[in-house]
């Protein structure tokens, strides 16, 4: 790529002339009019958003960032973020919707390139959340090398939103040396994992107000593109396919590999990183921890001759130290993904129906 | 985690299907599970699988969710949508079809149905929300019933006026007098539940071994507790007895928990009769309110059809919950009848027997998985 956009390689490129004055923001809370695109958007604009994601694309506020790319294969990926409660143990909406989007660009086998971000807003939200939320997707960006190039915020009545809804969108580059897909797994690969599994699920279900539970459980919202890019230079078209095992856990992503690829996925339950805290509210609230949602976590399907030095590459990277072989692509029976428990039996483990309903005793 | 890991300890569990194994007892041996939460955990570990082949384990009835008729889920869906109300349930229930859809299509039409995980949530919100009704949806066996009454009583205390009961408690002894009485019954010993013994005691299931000469013992959850019940119920078919014993002795002690049961007998008396779904009317088998709960006795305060309505014609719930079918043999299983789309309870809770075997163990899949396997 002759002029690639203001991202890839750590900190987004920043203006180096001096800026004009930016206009303030006097109001403690979000109003209509900063939504009308009048004189108050662009306080907000300009106060909140511009200085946190500066770089030179979105610097120009134009409406659309504008930038060159070279021949290859992209991918494009989008996902709107409506998490409660909005700050939660770990991270908040903002460094999620950050995440989120990279890590569906790297489990597609791309590097990502540039994102954008769309809020729809409260009436009556607080600035200041506004800002540590706004501050947070900086630095998350900034964490995984990543730009924040373009965006949009709209103001709802107070009621018609859930204080602020943020949608993501993000553009890669994918690595040519690999063709993952849902798709292509093959039977003998390896089933990798990077670590322990349900601690955003858990860490938000135990937010919310009406649990009294106390925990030390922290999200798991983080960029996993370095560990894919790790995992790729070690091995390259090795690697068949990941996924990130966010809404329905890894019983649903592994169930949508094995229906999608027609294998037969078996795990061994002993192997499945859970952390102690998980396992204690999964058994309190009577629900199954491979269901639960994970937001910085990866699975790898690899080749089987390459998936120790899989195994290896995943365990040098800081976010993979944990990282487990939890099981075998089989060639039969296609599309059922199971487990050989702890204890010497086996069963199905099932995608996720509907959303997880605690047992009652 | 402590006092679980104990119980999960794969060397232990070997050990113990070793010792069922070393019994050498040949004949064909059924045992109930009565608890939907034995199910859970016999599918969860896959059990079943470590056991010999001529000791099969029936799913019995107690799944509270799944013995719940059509008929008093539609009076709660008429709660639900009455105006001004909130109505909270235990998230189990959110899923079960009534005759003109579940709670969560009553939630997606607008009507205000919050899932709580114990009724004194229910009262704080009806605290916090003096202008609405609360409605809690109060169901399950002798497990749940204490933490209502305790719960109807706070709420007398502090005079709520805005707070109800759509008391459903049911009675685990009345439910196996009707079993042991269908003449299709085919059982040799029970796993007791072990949350509900908890409460009742040992002294109620004495019958079952004198008067029916069935092996029963009280079962807790854990690999460990289920596969040492098992071993217990074999041992006294060796010997040729039959007696109630208490494999679950660090939660249930011979007599019961003496305080939950006087502050239900304080709250709660027993129905002359109570509807099961699949096993039809039991009498005495379940609690309503005493008269001096009347003011948060949901049944009294609000208008609810209060009809019997029946099972749909495919449904096979009745004799899944008798032992009689096993999930997979019902003619809707699996078909008609899955998890995201279930036509009876059995499908819907996760203790349901229906449920746990298409999670957990679709049965001509587990077979093929036992083949890999070796």
């Amino acid at each position: 790529m002759s002029e690639t956009p203001p991202t890839k390689s750590g900190e987004p490129k920043r203006d180096a002339a001096p800026r004009r004055r930016r206009p303030e923001l006097r109001e403690e809370k979000i109003l209509l009019s900063h939504g009308s695109g009048g004189k108050a958007s662009h306080s907000l604009i300009e106060s909140v958003f511009a200085d946190a994601f500066s770089n030179s694309l979105l610097d120009a506020l134009d409406d659309a960032a504008v930038f060159p790319v070279d021949s290859g294969r992209f991918a494009f990926t989008t996902d709107s973020h409506v998490v409660s409660p909005i700050f939660f143990p770990g991270g908040n909406i903002g460094d999620l919707a950050v995440n989120g989007t990279i890590n569906d660009l790297a489990v597609s086998g791309a590097t990502p390139l540039c994102l954008s971000a769309a809020f729809v807003l409260e009436e009556g939200f607080p600035v200041e959340q506004l800002r540590t939320i706004v501050e947070s997707m900086a630095a998350a960006a900034s964490d995984a090398g990543v730009s924040i190039v373009t965006g949009d915020t709209k103001v709802v009545h107070s009621g018609k939103a859930d204080g602020v809804f943020i949608t993501t969108a993000g553009i890669g580059r994918v690595d040519g040396r690999v063709h993952i897909a849902q798709s292509a797994v093959q039977p003998g690969d390896k089933i990798l994992l990077t670590g322990p599994i349900g601690d955003h699920g858990i860490a938000i279900m135990l937010a919310r107000e009406e649990l009294e539970i106390e925990s030390e459980i922290l999200s798991d919202t983080t960029a996993l593109n370095g560990l894919v890019e790790a995992l790729i230079n070690a091995v390259g078209g090795a690697v068949h396919c990941m996924k990130d095992p966010t809404r329905g856990g890894l019983a649903t992503s592994l169930n949508e590999i094995a229906q999608s690829s027609q294998v037969c996925i078996a795990l061994e339950e002993e192997r499945i990183p859970i952390r102690e805290g998980v396992r204690g509210a999964c058994e309190i609230l009577g629900l199954d921890p491979f269901t639960i949602a994970n937001e910085g976590k990866l699975i790898a399907a690899v080749a089987p001759a390459a998936s120790e030095a899989a195994l290896r590459a995943m365990r040098s990277h800081p976010l993979g130290a944990q990282s487990q072989m939890i099981g075998d692509a089989l060639a039969a029976p296609p599309g059922i993904v199971f487990l050989n428990t702890r204890i010497g039996g086996s069963r199905v483990m099932d995608m996720l129906v509907g959303d997880p309903l605690p047992r009652i005793c | 985690m402590k006092y679980i890991d104990e119980y999960r300890d794969p060397d232990l569990v070997r050990a113990l299907a070793e010792r069922i194994r070393d019994l050498r007892y040949d004949k064909p041996l059924k045992i109930m599970e009565i608890c939907g939460g034995h199910t859970h955990a016999i599918y969860q570990h896959g059990l079943h699988q470590l056991l010999p082949d001529n000791i099969e384990l029936v799913h019995g009835p107690g799944c509270p969710v799944c013995v719940i008729p059509i008929g008093r889920l539609d009076d709660a869906l008429s709660m639900a949508r009455a105006p001004d109300v909130i109505f909270t349930t235990f998230g189990d229930m959110m899923r079960v079809p009534g005759s003109k859809g579940s709670l969560l299509n009553a939630r997606a039409d607008g009507a205000d149905i919050r899932f709580v995980y114990s009724p004194s949530d229910a009262l704080k919100i009806a605290r916090e929300n003096p202008d609405q009704r609360v409605v809690f949806f109060a169901i399950g066996f002798e497990t749940t019933a204490p933490s209502t009454a305790v719960t109807l009583l706070q709420a007398q205390q502090e005079g709520v006026s805005n707070f109800f009961m759509f008391c459903n408690h049911v009675l685990v002894i009345p439910a196996l007098k009707a079993l042991l009485a269908a003449p299709d019954l085919q059982l040799d010993g029970f796993l007791g539940p072990g949350h509900v013994s908890a409460i009742i005691g040992m002294q109620p299931y004495e019958f079952i071994a004198r008067d029916h000469g069935k092996s029963v013992v009280l079962s807790g959850f854990e690999p460990v507790d289920v596969l040492q019940s098992v071993y217990l119920i074999v041992k006294q078919k060796t010997e040729g007895r039959s007696a109630v014993e208490n494999q679950y002795s660090r939660a249930i002690k011979y007599e019961g928990n003496l305080t939950a049961l006087k502050l239900m007998d304080q709250t709660m008396e027993v129905r002359p009769f109570f509807e099961w779904r699949g096993l039809g009317s039991i009498p005495e088998s379940a609690l309503k309110l005493r008269s001096d709960f009347s003011q948060f006795d949901a049944e009294l305060r609000f208008d609810v059809p209060g009809l019997k309505v029946e099972d749909p014609k495919i449904c096979q719930c009745g004799e899944v919950l008798r032992g009689a079918l096993k999930p997979h043999q019902c003619r809707a299983f699996a078909t008609a009848c899955t998890p995201e789309a279930p036509i009876g309870t059995c499908m819907v809770s996760s203790e349901g027997a229906c449920a746990a075997y298409y999670k957990y163990g679709r049965t001509l899949l587990t077979d093929t998985m036992k083949k890999w396997a070796q």
